[in-house]
């Protein structure tokens, strides 16, 4: 089912969460909403849910508006950071629980119930543990119970807050491929909320990034990577070095140095550089090079990571070369840029 | 077997000295429990057999106990319902006054209970505020079982309160919401999931509301109108005897009153341990 999201705005006590936000999320497609904590994330997926209702803007699930439906109305799976599993209930209980609430006529017999929840805990890759407790589980079985219980009213949307925000590292990685297998497998539109930028690129088809209440860009991991929209997006997504310059008539010069005419179509003024760390290498060819004096060399993982301090304003930069490369640097060296985003600043 | 419990009390802890506290806690029990309970039950079995249980079956007994007990029941399951409601609405809403309120809930614990006996009588004497407005519905609260009861509630309400509030407070707002989302209303999510949840607080403040409640002495005499075989308490019983100087008596009837309040915390107990493992945590 399609979902889209019209000019949606939030505020909680006069304090804006939300300002009039767009988004259209296809039939079946895992998206990801991205950002950091105050971001707003968290709001877009209770409202979509149903768990708020926005001050304005609508909702609408296929060609459905759902704005003011209630939330048992609009019949999404949701799973919580802390799992919300009812603690005295058995597991069997919690993921028959959906199925259990319905009105007399609509709901299954006892038999079929049992076998529902039986089919959805092997789904979950949990059988024989219908019986236990939650509190008898760990982390990640909880998880799974709380998807199963999830999926077992037949959403047509599947929404997750945090899903694996409260696991640790090894079961999280697990968790994530799992839940990518699963979505493959059974095609719910799925919208889930993270933090973690590495799950969300490695996990979503699309990824939504989010900060202060607005969606910063929308776009598949690779063009959030490499095409970022804003020095917001740029700043927050993978390691990013910034250098201010300064653009006139489509030319960068840092401070009185020129990198060349690189800034088409960009007005003249101050402006800020962006690159990514292993988007810079050095070069003995002055020409269109950015000069820096190094100062730290570090090395991580398979790289060997520079710090450099660039131009007038002495702004530290880190550039990453492969630690195969024997090469140590030391007093000035020239950098020359491959890929970059200019930003005008103010 | 002696190594083992020997290796339970010699268990690392973060405060230690099992020992001596094990020791001091079953002195300090002794001192103020134990032995004068126990001292009870002597002079009980003192009686003999035969004696006991004619003392023990008098009608004007058996009518003291059962007013004593199923009131306090009464008071009691009144004080978990509203309790339940009063805490409900202290830990939910915000609204203005809500500190007073919270201070008036203790008030119970700390005002004499003879005063408050007093002002409760005050109020549903036929002649008092409410008790006028009841008397033409041919309702009688004072002198009657009825005031009984509403002298047991006043005294037990705060202890369902504040054994609730905190478990209510500490409650997930997450569990509801998961409820909602799966299709619950409000009133199958609340029987669901709510209630299971507190029903181990629920049940321990009612426990102490019922225990308080049988105990019970200075606020019912005043209401109660104290009519034999009719609004007589237990524990009035036991003062009476007393100063009729019939020790045997009062000593059997207290023996009694022992007995069957041992037997129903017993009984309560064992209930809320049950619910405790299903929990899976201390509630």
């Amino acid at each position: 089912m399609d979902i889209s999201v019209r000019k949606l705005r939030k505020e909680f006590d006069r304090f804006p969460a939300l300002h009039g936000v767009s988004l259209d999320i296809a039939s079946g497609e895992l998206v990801a909403l991205l950002g950091p904590s105050g971001s707003g994330k968290t709001t877009l997926l209770r409202l979509i849910a149903g768990l708020e209702f926005p001050t304005s803007g609508s909702i609408f699930f296929g060609t459905d508006d759902a704005s003011m439906k209630s939330v048992q109305e609009r019949h999404v799976g949701f799973v919580f950071q802390h799992y919300a599993l009812f603690r005295h209930m058995s597991v069997l209980d919690n993921i028959a629980f959906g199925l259990r609430v319905r009105r007399r006529q609509d709901r299954p017999t006892e038999a079929a119930i049992r076998r529902r929840a039986g089919e959805l805990l092997d789904l979950v890759q949990l059988p024989n543990l219908g019986s236990r407790f939650p509190h008898q589980l760990s982390g990640g079985q909880r998880q799974r119970v709380a998807l199963a219980r999830a999926l077992a009213i037949e959403p047509q949307v599947l929404l997750l807050d945090e899903p694996f925000g409260a696991l640790d590292a090894k079961v999280r990685k697990e968790l994530r491929r799992w839940l990518r297998e699963l979505h493959e497998r059974t095609g719910h539109t799925t919208v889930f909320v993270t933090h973690d930028q590495e799950e969300a690129m490695e996990m979503s088809d699309r990824v939504v990034v989010m900060s202060q209440g607005r969606i910063e860009q929308v776009g598949t991991p690779d063009e959030i990577y490499d095409q970022p929209a804003s020095p917001f997006v740029h700043s927050f997504i993978g390691d990013s070095n910034q250098i201010s310059v300064t653009i006139d008539k489509g030319e960068v010069f840092l401070d009185k140095r020129s990198l060349g005419p690189l800034a088409e179509g960009i007005p003249d003024g101050p402006a800020k550089m962006y690159l990514r760390p292993h988007d810079l290498e050095p070069t003995d060819e002055p020409a269109g090079a950015i000069p820096g004096e190094i100062a730290a060399v570090r090395r991580h993982a398979g790289s060997r990571m520079i710090e450099i301090a660039v131009g007038e304003r002495r702004e530290r930069i880190e550039v990453a070369i492969p630690a195969t490369k024997g090469w140590i640097p030391e007093g000035t060296q020239t950098f020359r840029p491959r890929r970059w985003q200019i930003f005008p600043t103010g | 077997m002696a190594s083992l419990a020997l290796l339970r009390l010699r268990q690392q802890s973060v405060i230690p000295g099992f020992g001596p506290a094990l020791g001091f806690t079953l002195l300090y029990l002794s001192l103020i429990v134990l032995i004068p309970l126990g001292a009870l039950v002597l002079a009980a079995a003192g009686l003999g057999f035969s004696e006991f249980v004619a003392l023990a079956t008098d009608p004007r007994t058996l009518a003291a106990l059962k007013l004593s007990f199923l009131a306090s029941l009464a008071a009691a399951c009144v004080n978990a319902v509203f309790g339940l409601l009063v805490a409900w609405v202290l830990v939910r809403y915000e609204f203005f006054g809500r500190r007073i309120v919270e201070a008036i809930i203790d008030l119970p614990f700390a005002l004499p209970t003879a005063v408050a006996g007093i002002a409760l009588t005050a109020l549903y004497a036929p002649n008092g505020w409410v008790g006028q407005l009841l008397a033409p519905l041919q309702w009688k609260v004072a002198y009657t079982p009825l005031g009984v009861i509403v002298a047991l509630t006043f005294v037990g309400l705060p202890f369902v309160v504040r054994t609730v509030e905190p478990v209510l407070r500490d409650l997930d707002r997450d569990v509801e919401e998961a409820s909602a989302t799966l299709g619950a209303g409000r009133l199958s999510t609340l029987r669901r999931v709510i209630l299971p949840a507190l029903l181990p607080a629920l049940l321990t403040g009612f426990t102490l509301a019922l225990a308080r409640a049988v105990g019970e002495y200075g606020s019912v005499i005043f209401i109660a109108g104290n009519i034999p075989y009719v609004s007589e308490i237990a524990p009035l019983l036991i003062v009476i005897r007393l100063e009729e100087y019939d020790y045997a008596a009062a000593t059997a009837l207290a023996a009694e009153m022992l007995a069957i309040s041992f037997l129903m915390l017993f009984a309560i107990n064992l209930i809320q341990a049950s619910s405790r493992r299903r929990f899976g945590h201390a509630a």
